[in-house]
């Protein structure tokens, strides 16, 4: 499956605005948590800063997030894990109040309360959680609803390689496919659980082989790149439409930045990162789309001024937001 | 079922009453359904969903594999998408195979979401131990659900109760624990406290969360206590009367929310009070009552030190006589209010001395 023109110009801007936004995000995280400004003796302080917390990043990510996303309308479902701006960005959740979130605003999608974790939009069907191999079974969930609500809506699990050797994975896929749910399961490979190479974590060399063992497709991108994204995703997420069941999708992708902001990378060999980005996939759909005529130089920078105007201006109303007022943390526990 | 056919009330055991509450509200709400292990054919472990199959077919009377997580976290999924899932949980010990789905998904997104979220869910699962099933399933664990935010607990201790409590719970907006105990269910192989299977209309009803009932009336004893222990309470409370003592016995029926008004004027009225708890001692429903009256003794004079009965902290032995000693039994629970009757509080005792 071969993307439209529309669809290619979208995929480009998206990745553009998510490495725009991530590294964006790498820039202010840092703001108020390194020395001279904390005490001395720490190296790093987490709690500081306008973005306090965890902070992981998607940076090189963008093709999975793009290529998948395409084929997902408002009505479709989109669970995500820890490391999700990407998904978020490319299903359409308003920059602005996710951005706000992130820095426990008011204005944020969860009025602060949920940090960059755990980001819901009800509009787009957007969820993710800070729990390792938790977004499979509830996409069953929300494909299961899709199916008794006579739709043609599919949900979309995302998920590291780190979280194929869960128990939920397992019970996920199983229950997918014994159900036969409109879902698919995209394994994001980035090589690393926080520091933990896959070849010491995993049994099998791509988590697309498991496919077999419940009896649903496993497909292997075995490059980071947006088309090849497109095409798989497209493929599995029209048979799911189709009613014939739930796919396994695994893509070799790359992690520009740490586990999460702040991580010394001692695991990683010197110059990855710095090599990974000479692979870079923005730069590669750039270049076939000015060779294919579908952009010149001059839109090219027309469109990633606009972009840093959009993402500079989210985290201008994330900074500019009022903070929740502390009695509201007692709000929300339960439904009204 | 005994009926009578001009009131439309009949007896029902709390099986027949929990199943016949889930079957009257998916007539009338098409986005309900049920999710669990052999709740189809078999029609529950524990006959919650006896008949349903029938009734309703395998789209909504879902059989699931052995895989708590994938269902339980599928009843997030589809409750987030507006439809209202029932996932039984066969026995509560078996939650630690997919807490993380509860505690960090069902009961937490709707708070993260800042509101926007809503997640009606509810889990309905067997309790209680007293037939020799040992340690991984004899829990009642309530109170472990209970201290987690976000989740409501209901534990009846009889159909009629159990009936409306469903109901309320399907209909309610969160995520619905709903504890019934295997040995008030009426079930034809377990033996079962007879109290438990009363009168129960045949129309649907709805009972609020967070009221209490007074089982019987009383004057010198409070008993707090839920599920099958108001029972047990209800039996110590009639030998007692033949001793003079008058125990009221309030039956909380929900611990999320708990009726705080109704444990305080009820102790109030009696100055004495007994919690009487099926599950552990420490850290839990009876620590939880204790400190509540504790925090209100401004406005109860209590006439002696609060008394608590519970699982002693240990895991639940399998055989028959270590089994009787660690669940609280109607004898226990008689000792326990003849002690508070003889004990004296620290005033009374400094007066008696002045005097």
């Amino acid at each position: 499956m071969q993307p439209t023109r529309e669809h290619l110009l979208w995929m480009y801007e998206k990745m553009i605005e998510i490495r725009e936004y991530e590294e964006t995000m790498a820039k202010v995280y840092l703001e108020g948590k390194l020395p001279p400004k904390i005490q001395k003796g720490l190296a790093f302080d987490i709690g500081a800063g306008p973005v306090p917390g965890e902070m992981h990043l998607a940076a090189g990510q963008e093709p999975v997030a793009v290529g998948v996303c395409a084929h997902l309308g408002d009505d479709d479902s989109v669970v995500g894990a820890h490391r999700s701006h990407h998904f978020a960005i490319a299903k359409g959740v308003p920059l602005d109040a996710m951005t706000a979130e992130m820095f426990g605003k008011d204005t944020g999608l969860g009025r602060g309360k949920g940090g960059h974790m755990h980001l819901f939009h009800v509009p787009t069907k957007f969820s993710c959680s800070g729990i390792v191999g938790a977004s499979a079974p509830q996409a069953c969930g929300a494909a299961l609803a899709a199916r008794k609500l006579g739709k043609d809506w599919v949900a979309i699990a995302f998920f590291g390689e780190g979280a194929a050797n869960q128990g939920a994975f397992h019970e996920a896929l199983n229950l997918a496919a014994v159900w036969k749910l409109p879902v698919v399961f995209v394994c994001e490979d980035n090589k690393y659980g926080i520091s933990v190479e896959k070849s010491v974590s995993t049994s099998v060399a791509s988590n697309a082989i498991r496919g077999a063992g419940y009896g649903m497709p496993g497909v292997l991108v075995e490059r980071n790149d947006a088309v090849e994204v497109y095409a798989a995703a497209g493929a599995a997420i029209d048979r799911a439409r189709r009613g014939e069941g739930p796919t396994l999708i695994e893509v070799k992708t790359d992690r520009y930045f740490g586990h999460f902001q702040g991580d010394p990378e001692t695991y990683r060999p010197k110059g990855e990162s710095a090599a990974l980005r000479q692979d870079d996939p923005i730069v590669r759909l750039g270049a076939r789309l000015r060779a294919e005529g579908l952009i010149d130089e001059a839109q090219d920078q027309a469109l990633r001024l606009r972009i840093a105007g959009r993402v500079e201006s989210a985290f201008a109303f994330g900074r500019n937001s009022p903070y929740p007022d502390p009695q509201d943390a007692l709000k929300h526990v339960f439904a009204e | 079922m005994q009926s009578n056919s001009k009131t439309g009330v009949r007896t029902l055991t709390m099986a027949q009453a929990i199943a016949e509450a889930i079957g009257q509200e998916m007539e009338r709400d098409p986005s309900v359904f049920v999710m669990g292990e052999d709740i189809g054919k078999y029609g529950g472990i524990f006959s919650a969903t006896t008949g349903l199959l029938d009734r309703f077919g395998p789209e909504r009377i879902m059989e699931t594999p052995i895989s708590e997580t994938a269902f339980m976290g599928a009843a997030v999924g589809a409750a987030a998408e507006g439809l209202r899932p029932i996932a039984e949980l066969m026995f509560v010990d078996f939650f630690g195979v997919c807490f993380d789905q509860i505690y960090n998904h069902m009961a937490k997104n709707a708070y993260m979401s800042g509101g926007a979220l809503k997640l009606p869910v509810v889990i309905t699962t067997g309790i209680g131990g007293g037939y020799n099933d040992a340690a991984q399933h004899s829990q009642c664990l309530y109170a472990s659900f209970a201290h987690m935010p976000g989740l409501k607990v209901v534990v009846p201790s009889n159909a009629y109760d159990a009936k409306g409590l469903m109901i309320q719970a399907i209909r309610d907006d969160n995520p619905v624990v709903f504890c019934y105990h295997k040995g008030i269910m009426g079930l034809s192989w377990m033996s079962y406290f007879e109290g438990s299977t009363n009168a129960v209309p045949e129309e649907a009803y709805a009972i609020p969360f967070g009221e209490s009932r007074i089982v019987r009336d009383g004057r010198d004893v409070t008993i707090v206590t839920v599920s099958q222990m108001v029972q047990k309470a209800a039996i110590a409370a009639e030998q007692l009367a033949q001793e003079g003592i008058s125990v009221e016995v309030l039956d909380l029926r929900t611990i999320v929310p708990l009726d705080r008004a109704g444990v305080l004027a009820s102790v109030a009225k009696t100055g004495r009070v007994l919690i009487a708890d099926e599950d552990y001692l420490s850290f839990g429903l009876s620590g939880e009552i204790a400190a509540l009256v504790a925090e209100h003794l401004d406005t109860i004079q209590l006439r002696a030190p609060v008394k608590r009965l519970a699982v002693p902290d240990v895991p639940i032995p399998f055989s028959r006589p270590l089994e009787q000693a660690v669940i609280p039994q109607v004898d226990a629970i008689a000792d326990a209010v003849r002690a508070l009757m003889r004990a004296q509080p620290i005033h009374q005792l400094q007066q008696g001395a002045q005097a």
